[in-house]
C-alpha cells in the first residue's frame, strides 16, 4: 500500500523477476550480453540513487526481492513472468524453482506465472498440463525471441502456438502476457510487430492478452490493435521507468494509452529486477501531463489507482482490501473533480 | 595526409545517407559510427549500436547500407558492426558480400525490402504529424477537420517541411505545391471527418519514433561513453524529454 495527501493506493507489480545471470550460469556470450544489456536499461533510465552495483544486478536472490517489493516498495501483491532463455543460461535466466517455492511460501503476495515455448510441439503441450496443475496456474508468459536451436523467435498465431492457448482455454490459464523481442523466422519482416496479436485476441475472446511494454517500440501498431480488440491490455514494463528521465515522453505513452485503450486496461509494473518499484510508485502518484500537453486533459485520482493495482488484481481475482475499493460512485469522470479538491 | 582526411570526410558524408530506418535518423547523428580509418588504402569502418540485442535484420540493413555508399567512393571497404549478438555472422556476410540471404541462410525468406518499406512509409507519417501540428498551433481559428485543405505550398519553408518532402519522395508520392499533406501511404488524402482519427493515429507513430530514437542515444551513451559527442540530435523534433 502506498499513501499520499491522505489517499491509498493498492499496489500490483504485474511483471517481476527472479533471474540469475552469474558467470557461472551463463551458457555463452549471448548470457553475458543479454544481462548487460538489461544493466544498461537500468543504469540508463534509474534515479542515481537506485543504482545497483553490477554484481548485484546479476542474481538478486530471494531475500533481496521480498524486501525491494513488499518491505520497501509498496508492493501489494506481484506476479512473476519468467523467461528462461535455456540458450543462454545453463539454469536458466527466471529461477522456476526459487520463484515458485517463494510464491508457495507467501501466496496472499506473489503469483507465480511460467512460460511456455510451442517448438517443443506436443512434449511442451504436455508439460503445460502439468505445469497448470503443479504451479495453478493463471497466467502465462512469452518471449516470442526466445532462441530454440536454429530457430530466433515464433509467432503467437503460428499453429503450434494456437494449439497451446487453445490449452491455455481449456485449463483455465486466462491470462497471457506477450513480451516481444528483436527476433523471429522469416527475419524479413519486423519482430515487434504486434499484428499475430492481433488474430489471437480474436480466435481467443476468452482470453487476456497483455503486451508487454504496450507495444513499445511499436506503441502505434499496439494502439491500433488494442482499440479494437477488447482483450487486449497494456503492461507497462519498460515504459515506466521514462517517468524519471524522460517525463514528456511518459506523459505521451500514457496520454496515448488512455485515448486508444482506456483506463481498465493498463497495468503498472516495474519489470523487477530492471528497476524497483518504491521510486516508481512515488513518482506516478506524483504524475501529472505537462500542462503544455493540452490534448491529454489530467491524469485521475481513480485512474492511477487502477493502473496502479485494480486493473491486474481483477484480472488475477485477488483479493482486494476494503480500504482499496473505491467508493461505488468513483469512475474516471468523478476523479478528476475529486483530484481537484484533494489537489 | 590531406587526401586521407578528403577521403574521411567524404565518407562522413556518404554514411550520413545511411538512414536507421526504425529510428528515421542518420547513422553518423545517432553516433553509430564508432571510427573510420584508413589502413593501407582500405577504408575500416566499425560501428556500434545500443545493445547487444538491437535487432539483427535493422543491424544488417544499416551495415550493408553502410558498405554500399562507402564502396561508392571507389576504395576498398571493410564495415565491421561491434559488439551485436550477431556480429560474427553478420561481419562475415558483409566481408563476402552475401547479400542478406547469404548471410542469414536459412532464417531469411527473400528480403528486407518489404520491412524498409513499412519503416519508409512510418516515417513519413511521423513527419506529416509533425508538421500539421506546428501547422494547426500557428492557426488557432482552424478545426482539426480543416487540415484536409492543408496543401503542401502552404506550409512554412523549413526543416520540418523539408523533411516531409523527403519522406514523401522516399515512399514515392508527389511534392507539387498543391498535393495535400494528410495522405494515407498511397497519397491519397482521407475525408475531413476522418482527419482527426488520422492525425492521433499519425502522433502515437511520431510519438513511438521520436522516443525510441531518444531512448536509443541514451542507451547508446551508457554503453559507450565517449558516443556523446559523435550525437547530433534531429533538427526538426518537438521536445520530448
Amino acid at each position: 500500500m502506498y499513501t499520499k495527501d491522505g489517499e491509498n493506493y493498492f499496489i500490483v507489480d504485474a511483471h517481476i523477476a527472479l533471474w540469475d545471470a552469474r558467470p557461472e550460469n551463463q551458457r555463452n556470450i549471448h548470457g553475458k550480453q543479454f544481462i548487460d544489456c538489461f544493466y544498461d536499461y537500468h543504469r540508463n533510465l534509474s534515479p542515481e540513487s537506485e543504482v545497483w552495483p553490477y554484481e548485484d544486478y546479476l542474481y538478486q536472490g530471494g531475500e533481496r526481492l521480498m524486501r525491494d517489493l513488499f518491505t520497501d516498495g509498496y508492493v501489494d501483491h506481484a506476479i512473476f513472468q519468467p523467461a528462461l532463455l535455456s540458450a543462454f543460461y545453463t539454469n536458466g535466466f527466471g529461477q522456476t524453482e526459487e520463484a515458485f517455492a517463494l510464491a508457495q511460501q507467501h501466496p496472499d503476495k506473489l503469483t507465480y506465472n511460467h512460460c511456455w515455448d510451442p517448438r517443443f510441439e506436443q512434449a511442451g503441450l504436455d508439460q503445460l498440463t502439468r505445469d497448470a496443475e503443479r504451479f495453478g496456474l493463471k497466467g502465462i508468459k512469452l518471449y516470442t525471441a526466445e532462441w530454440q536451436g536454429d530457430s530466433r523467435g515464433y509467432k503467437l498465431d503460428d499453429p503450434w502456438s494456437m494449439r497451446y492457448l487453445e490449452r491455455c482455454q481449456e485449463l483455465g490459464i486466462r491470462n497471457i502476457h506477450i513480451h516481444k523481442g528483436p527476433t523471429i523466422r522469416p527475419l524479413d519482416r519486423d519482430a515487434f510487430d504486434v499484428a499475430d496479436v492481433d488474430k489471437v485476441a480474436t480466435d481467443f475472446p476468452d482470453l487476456n492478452f497483455v503486451v508487454e511494454h504496450c507495444g513499445l517500440p511499436r506503441l502505434e501498431d499496439f494502439c491500433w490493435i488494442a482499440t479494437q480488440e477488447p482483450n487486449v491490455h497494456a503492461g507497462l514494463a519498460v515504459a515506466m521507468p521514462f517517468i524519471h528521465t524522460r517525463p514528456r515522453y511518459f506523459a505521451q505513452i500514457i496520454g496515448e494509452l488512455l485515448y486508444w485503450l482506456d483506463e481498465d486496461r493498463i497495468q503498472f509494473s516495474s519489470d523487477y529486477a530492471i528497476w524497483t518499484p518504491k521510486w516508481l510508485v512515488e513518482k506516478f502518484v506524483d504524475f501529472q501531463f505537462p500542462e503544455d500537453m493540452t490534448e491529454y486533459g489530467e491524469l485521475t485520482t481513480a485512474q492511477k489507482r487502477k493502473i496502479l493495482g485494480l486493473n491486474a488484481a481483477r484480472m488475477y481475482d485477488l483479493d482486494v482490501p476494503e480500504w482499496a475499493v473505491p467508493p461505488a460512485d468513483e469512475d474516471a469522470t468523478e476523479g478528476k473533480t475529486e483530484s481537484v479538491a484533494v489537489g | 595526409m590531406r587526401t586521407t582526411d578528403e577521403l574521411l570526410e567524404k565518407a562522413r558524408q556518404a554514411l550520413g545517407r545511411v538512414i536507421d530506418p526504425e529510428l528515421d535518423e542518420p547513422i553518423t547523428d545517432l553516433g553509430f559510427v564508432r571510427s573510420m580509418d584508413l589502413v593501407d588504402g582500405e577504408l575500416v569502418v566499425h560501428l556500434r549500436l545500443p545493445t547487444s540485442f538491437c535487432a539483427p535484420n535493422f543491424a544488417y540493413l544499416m551495415a550493408s547500407d553502410a558498405k554500399d555508399v562507402l564502396t561508392e567512393l571507389g576504395t576498398r571497404v571493410t564495415v565491421l558492426l561491434d559488439d551485436h549478438h550477431d556480429s560474427e555472422l553478420i561481419n562475415r556476410g558483409l566481408a563476402a558480400d552475401a547479400g542478406y540471404r547469404g548471410t542469414f541462410g536459412p532464417e531469411a525468406d527473400e528480403d528486407l525490402e518489404q520491412l524498409r518499406r513499412t519503416f519508409q512509409r512510418k516515417a513519413h507519417t511521423a513527419a506529416m504529424e509533425r508538421v500539421l501540428v506546428r501547422y494547426l498551433r500557428a492557426h488557432d481559428e482552424l478545426a482539426e477537420e480543416q487540415l484536409h485543405a492543408v496543401v503542401l505550398g502552404d506550409l512554412p519553408g523549413d526543416d520540418a517541411t523539408r523533411a516531409l518532402v523527403c519522406r514523401r519522395q522516399a515512399i514515392g508520392l508527389p511534392t507539387g505545391r498543391h498535393e495535400p499533406v494528410l495522405v494515407d501511404d498511397a497519397g491519397e488524402p482521407y475525408p475531413p471527418e476522418e482527419v482527426p482519427l488520422r492525425l492521433r493515429l499519425a502522433r502515437s507513430v511520431r510519438v513511438s519514433i521520436d522516443g525510441n530514437a531518444h531512448f536509443c542515444r541514451g542507451l547508446l551513451r551508457t554503453r559507450y561513453p565517449d558516443s556523446a559527442a559523435d550525437q547530433a540530435p534531429r533538427a526538426f523534433q518537438e521536445k520530448v524529454s
